[in-house]
């Protein structure tokens, strides 16, 4: 006689287990993954209800909202992985308006045959970033789609927040004489992907600069209220950002080669592979655009706090019509810092 | 960085290029063609014109690999990987050169085609090696600083028995185009060779040597400087070629010596010259056929022939009519003065392959240099 334990399910097993379609079909197999992996990791009171969505009070102010989907290849690399990565940026973006992040939502799409061990490897890295920032994932979805028809794992994450009264930060507000400043060096994360794709291993100690943004953010607000512009320069790096900012703002840039900061490091490898660091992604650094008069407050105080202690200015905002990036060359010319052309890097966030 | 700083400090430019304007006389022009495009993106991107005297002119040649690939060749590729059951590798730039019927590589891909963007021939390999039972086409193109990676490719190819891996060879030689450039009838006709001297190819020039140019400069009485990528390199070159043009000199004269010796690199020619052999013409885009001017794979390599292994007949196809190209490629024009420069053909939708690699005339002035023009004409 067979001695059956009442209640008993067999835990998802995490060291062998595989996805397969079931986990995605809505019964019991997607059920167990849900508790044991995401409610378990993400732990708060919201998932705790086991909702299909989740109720909370809104505090007073202008709200932000933003989505963000990550597809990065490869899933792990040095300084992080897709789990970090698709809680940092989109905090990142909800930061950029000077707002205080505070739920995340996140989508998973699964791969058949993708291990359990990654996808738990992977969520348990984003429930630490998620913590870390105290940012909760609030509510989420899983599918799976069959084998073949995706790439492991793509993750959606989606972040609410709320811009404190005084504060208006937008894209478009760069005003001729306004300076710009960088938080730390650029290209760190798209080289330290790049330096790990299968097909392009390079020794090196590059690592990603994946980091939540928002501490940084309040610091700078609090030094600076007024400042115009903020975003983090991912895909496309700085130089696609400041032709943002021209194109909203109906500006133009002028830049200082010699004062943006690059590591040597991540210089030699883009000398290496034909890259141009400014093009380069990151995923841990912010531009921001302030009045003049405001540029020494707002460096020293990004200067203060640990995410922002290489920042540096490095150029102005001009008067120009055709609202082109220049750049003043360490080697002493003058070039123009233009759109990105087809991709530098494929799927790095 | 060590041994690439040295070669981009500005206060040693300044020094260059104060001796570049002494030497400069006032009452002539100096025009000069870069012919390689990694000369013309350094150009671009270390702002080296605006170091240059007036009178001093750069004109970008045709030493862009993706640039002087034919509609034909590319209308080739493209039937390759969409025909037959292949993988077709290539450069990332190949990608997106426009064939006919606005396609291109990148587009056939989109469609359904197996196409991969490698970097290296050794990657092509590879891929051969670990799908046995699928045929991988490798799209080389370049000139010479390209063509002995190739031929170690076929060489192992050969060495490892791989049944499934070929070569759509496209490689082509610097030394003839740059005859053609300075000596066509087309050129003589209309008296169109601005081109008083040459900023020599360094990466080609590692493996040919400076030897090649040397019946370039006394057949056509033109100085030849042979320069390193860095921006001193090319400040340095332009001196050197001021000062043979003052003293009425045209020889070859070794700026990157540092990499370049005059017989070159002995192993890598042995290697050209063992898997390949000259086609007797070839088709470059905007320069029209140049013989003995690209390779092919020699007979006893015929398996590992792309073109003979799938019966790929070569057919000529026209450039765009507004295209100008071809000017461009010869000095004759400068990328402004196309109708199409930044408006029709522009580097997200390129009309001609001077617009599609960084390395292209068009495509580094678009990126670096429109806004000089603009705020010319503003002025």
């Amino acid at each position: 006689m067979s001695a059956v334990k009442e209640g008993y399910v067999r835990p998802v097993d995490f060291n062998n287990g595989r996805v397969d379609m079931s986990h995605g079909a809505g019964g019991r197999a997607m059920a167990q993954l849900i508790e044991e992996l995401f409610v378990h990791a993400f732990d708060n009171e919201w998932l705790r209800q086991m909702n299909d969505q989740a109720c909370f009070a809104v505090p007073a102010g202008r709200m932000v909202i933003t989505t963000d989907s990550h597809v990065v290849s490869p899933l792990f690399f040095p300084g992080g992985d897709i789990g970090c990565l698709a809680v940092h940026g989109t905090i990142n973006d909800v930061a950029m308006a000077g707002a205080r992040p505070l739920y995340l939502a996140a989508g998973f799409i699964l791969e058949e045959g993708f291990p359990l061990a990654e996808l738990q490897r992977i969520v348990l890295s984003m429930a630490g970033a998620a913590r870390e920032a105290g940012v909760p994932v609030i509510t989420g979805d899983t599918k799976v789609v069959e084998r073949g028809k995706g790439d492991g794992v793509f993750i959606t994450t989606t972040a609410v927040g709320v811009v404190p009264p005084g504060i208006d930060i937008s894209g478009d507000r760069a005003r001729p004489g306004d300076r710009v400043i960088v938080s730390g060096t650029l290209g760190d994360h798209g080289v330290a992907i790049m330096s790990f794709r299968e097909n392009l291993s390079f020794g090196t100690t590059i690592r990603s600069d994946t980091a939540a943004l928002h501490g940084l953010v309040a610091a700078m607000v609090q030094a600076v209220p007024g400042i115009h512009c903020l975003r983090d320069p991912t895909r496309g790096g700085l130089a696609t950002t400041l032709n943002e900012f021209a194109r909203q703002s109906g500006v133009g840039f002028r830049l200082k080669e010699s004062a943006i900061p690059v590591r040597p490091q991540v210089s030699a490898a883009c000398e290496l592979l034909g890259l141009d660091p400014l093009y380069v992604a990151n995923e841990g650094k912010l531009v921001a655009v302030c009045a003049p008069q405001d540029a020494e407050r707002l460096l020293a105080a990004m200067r203060a706090h640990p995410l922002g202690r290489e920042a540096a200015e490095i150029g102005e905002v001009i008067e120009d019509a055709h609202h082109f990036v220049q750049m003043q060359t360490a080697f002493g010319g003058t070039r123009l810092v233009d759109w990105l052309t087809g991709e530098q890097l494929p799927r790095i966030c | 960085m060590k041994y690439v700083d040295e070669y981009r400090d500005a206060a040693l430019a300044r020094v260059i290029a104060e001796k570049i304007a002494r030497a400069a006389r006032a009452e002539r022009q100096y025009k000069l063609m870069e012919f390689c495009g990694g000369h013309t993106h350094a150009i671009s991107r270390y702002g080296i014109t605006d170091l240059l005297p007036a009178n001093v002119n750069m004109i970008h040649g045709p030493g862009c690999p993706v640039c002087v690939l034919p509609i034909g060749r590319i209308d080739s590729a493209i039937e390759l990987a969409t025909q037959h059951p292949v993988t077709l590798c290539t450069y990332a730039d190949t990608l997106r050169v426009p064939g006919s019927n606005h396609l291109s590589l990148m587009k056939a891909k989109a469609r359904g085609a197996d196409v991969r963007m490698v970097y290296s021939v050794a990657d092509a390999l590879r891929l051969a090696q670990e799908n046995p039972s699928r045929d991988t086409v490798f799209f080389a193109i370049g000139f010479e600083t390209t063509t002995p990676s190739t031929a170690l490719a076929i060489r192992a190819a050969e060495g490892l028995q791989l049944a499934n891996f070929s070569v759509f060879c496209n490689h082509v030689l610097t030394p003839p185009a740059m005859a053609e450039i300075l000596g066509s009838p087309h050129a003589r006709e209309f008296d169109t060779v601005p081109i008083d001297g040459i900023v020599g190819p360094g990466h080609v020039s590692c493996v040919i040597g400076s030897r090649p140019y040397e019946f370039v400069s006394e057949k056509y009485r033109r100085p030849v400087v042979i320069a390193g990528f860095e921006p001193l390199d090319v400040m340095q070159s332009v001196l050197m070629l001021v000062n043979q043009l003052n003293e009425g000199r045209h020889e070859v004269e070794n700026e990157y010596a540092r990499a370049v010796t005059r017989g070159g690199n002995a192993k890598a020619q042995e290697l050209i010259a063992d898997v390949f052999e000259l086609r007797r013409s070839f088709e470059w885009r905007g320069l029209g056929e140049i013989p003995y001017s690209a390779h092919k794979l020699k007979p006893k390599y015929e398996r590992f022939d792309a073109e003979a292994r799938y019966g790929i007949a070569y057919r000529q196809a026209p450039d765009n009519k507004a295209c100008e190209c071809g000017a461009i490629l010869r000095g004759t024009k400068k990328p402004r003065e196309c109708k199409v420069f930044g408006t029709v053909c522009t580097p997200e939708n390129p009309l001609g392959s001077c617009m599609v690699s960084s390395e292209g005339a068009c495509a580094a002035h678009y990126a670096y240099g429109r806004f000089r023009e603009i705020a010319e004409n503003t002025r």
